[in-house]
């Protein structure tokens, strides 16, 4: 919470329910900020480009997006037609609800033939 | 909830108590009882909504106005939102939660006798007022009873792992002997069920001795003396049956109990009454003068008609110089040092908890009383009374009978309370002082409300003064009902 601070156990739970409804999830971190825009998962990949990000050791072990995210640069920008969405044949709406990838990723769903 | 849901909200104030202390602004939460420090936004948006309710695009705008980005804005009402800070035309408040069936009992306050070597003349168990009926009942408790209390106890506080017998009379070291082998009996069962059970009396100090006092010390029994000031104003009320007062007897028995018991600290408990209600002048001789380690004041529990009560002028008074010494507590909090002022402390400890009663205290429900027959009653107050009688030890609580007085003093019946933000702590007031003021015990104390609004809003600066610059102080009261 910004704008309250709490001073007692009870306010303390109101405090916890109030993040669990109005913070955003924030890669890599343990407790959501009180600044988390924009949301880029710092701390585990250089940009966000889903697909493409690399942790801080160069490789995909640590990120921290679901799967099926991390393959959205597959399907926009570079086709690879084993791994991700057809988006030729038989998923063309797969990023429909995906206008921003930096605020709409989660509408990015798992496709089932 | 989606975005569509939350702009199509009116939005009002919802219920909650505003202070300041060191100049900072607070919010008491109510029903919740929760205390939050909130910033110069969340006062903005309390006067946006102050003249009446808004729509969400309406105040999203007039936060605009005072100075916010249409982001933070968004942001602010949607914490004040889930806060309940602020509420939505057509919400409905949360319905409280029924009782549980089975409750626990955590404290057994046990009346080991009804008579006193006193006549203190505004006696709730004697005095004009009383609701006892103890005739033709045993005068002193035996021992069956008291071991039959202490298995009772055992087995109706569930798996709590600590439980709690206070002693109480009459006066209580009259039946001594027994108190002796209560405390050795209860000891043993709670060692062989692997549990802890501590101990607390109350007395009028008169039959203290040394030998006494080494017990009380040894068994690390709390001990709170009901005394009234010096020796002009104890005397005022506090007499034998001849009319000679007991502060000469008492005196000396105080000090060696203070200077001798030395595992709790020993606390002193002040009836104030029309006479007697110089609270500084009290609070100086009991606190500096005897050294008692905390002192707490309550006014006489009475109808209005007695001499000695209250009146209104008075209880400003005494309010007055509860003030004073609240201001010389919250001195010493910031020092970290100890006051013993225990109205404040008490109070401070259930602002930290963020209780929020449905009852006023725990009476009928984690907490009983037993007088010297076996009669279970709500509390040490009702002991001896017929009315109130819910049960009898070697039989059990009469669920019928306990549920009714829950029932009954539940701040759900008390319409007068639901809109005061003070009911998370008072939930109506004590119980006993509703019968003897209206006749019925789940009847708001309305006598004190207004005294009660003041000296809960008075801790509540000094709970914002001390979490503002010396919060380590508060963690004695987060610690407090830990078991």
């Amino acid at each position: 919470m910004r704008h309250m601070r709490s001073l007692n156990k009870k306010a303390a739970r109101i405090e916890d329910y109030v993040a669990s409804r109005t913070e955003d999830v924030v890669a890599m971190q343990d407790r959501p900020s009180s600044q988390q825009r924009p949301h880029v998962p710092m701390g585990c990949a250089l940009m966000f480009t889903p697909g493409w990000e690399v942790d801080a050791a160069g490789g995909t072990a640590g990120l921290c997006q679901p799967v099926e995210r991390d393959i959205y640069d597959c399907f926009v920008s570079c086709y690879w037609p084993a791994q991700v969405p057809d988006h030729l044949n038989n998923a063309p709406d797969w990023t429909a609800k995906c206008a921003t990838a930096t605020k709409d990723w989660r509408n990015l769903d798992l496709v089932f033939p | 909830m989606t975005g569509t849901e939350a702009t199509t909200r009116v939005y009002r104030l919802g219920e909650f108590h505003r202070f300041e202390a060191e100049g900072a602004n607070f919010l008491y939460l109510v029903p919740a009882g929760a205390i939050f420090a909130v910033d110069t936004a969340v006062r903005k948006l309390i006067d946006c909504l102050t003249p009446g309710e808004l729509p969400h695009d309406r105040l999203v705008d007039d936060l605009a106005a005072a100075g916010l980005s249409i982001e933070d804005a968004e942001e602010l009402i949607a914490e004040m939102f889930h806060s309940n800070v602020i509420v939505a035309r057509g919400s409905t408040p949360d319905q409280p939660t029924p009782l549980p069936d089975v409750f626990p009992i955590q404290t057994l306050v046990m009346n080991l006798t009804n008579q006193c070597n006193l006549s203190c003349q505004y006696c709730y168990e004697f005095g004009a007022d009383k609701v006892a009926t103890p005739e033709g009942k045993p005068k002193f408790m035996d021992l069956e009873t008291a071991k039959t209390s202490v298995d009772f106890l055992l087995a109706q506080s569930g798996d709590r792992r600590s439980v709690h017998i206070t002693f109480f009379g009459g006066e209580t070291l009259m039946n001594f002997p027994l108190l002796k082998q209560v405390v050795a009996y209860a000891n043993e069962r709670a060692q062989e069920q692997g549990r802890h059970i501590d101990f607390s009396l109350t007395t009028n100090a008169t039959l203290l001795t040394p030998a006494i006092i080494e017990f009380l010390s040894e068994n690390h029994i709390g001990v709170t003396v009901s005394m009234d000031g010096p020796k002009e104003m104890h005397d005022h009320l506090r007499v034998f049956s001849n009319g000679r007062g007991s502060y000469d007897i008492i005196e000396p028995r105080v000090r060696a109990l203070i200077q001798n018991h030395r595992t709790r600290p020993i606390t002193a408990r002040v009836t104030l009454t029309a006479g007697v209600s110089d609270v500084i002048r009290i609070f100086r001789h009991l606190k500096q003068d005897l050294g008692f380690h905390e002192v707490g004041f309550a006014p006489v529990t009475t109808s209005p008609n007695q001499l000695y009560a209250i009146g209104n002028q008075g209880m400003d008074n005494v309010l007055d110089q509860f003030h004073a010494l609240a201001d010389e507590y919250l001195e010493h909090a910031l020092r970290g040092e100890s006051h013993g002022f225990s109205n404040v402390s008490d109070t401070l400890a259930e602002l930290c908890q963020g209780v929020n009663k449905s009852h006023p205290c725990g009476a009928g429900l984690g907490l009983l009383g037993v007088g010297p027959s076996g009669d279970i009653a709500p509390c040490h107050r009702f002991v001896d009374s017929d009315q109130h009688a819910l049960g009898h030890i070697s039989t059990g609580i009469d669920k019928a009978k306990q549920s009714d007085f829950l029932r009954r003093g539940h701040i759900d019946s008390k319409y007068d309370c639901h809109t005061c933000w003070a009911r998370p702590l008072c939930a109506g007031g004590c119980h006993h002082e509703a019968f003897v003021r209206y006749g019925d015990t789940g009847h708001p104390n309305l006598h004190y409300c207004d005294w009660i609004r003041d000296w809960t809003d008075t801790c509540l600066k000094i709970y914002g003064a001390i979490a503002a610059k010396n919060p380590g102080f508060l963690q004695q009261f987060a610690e407090r009902k830990a078991s």
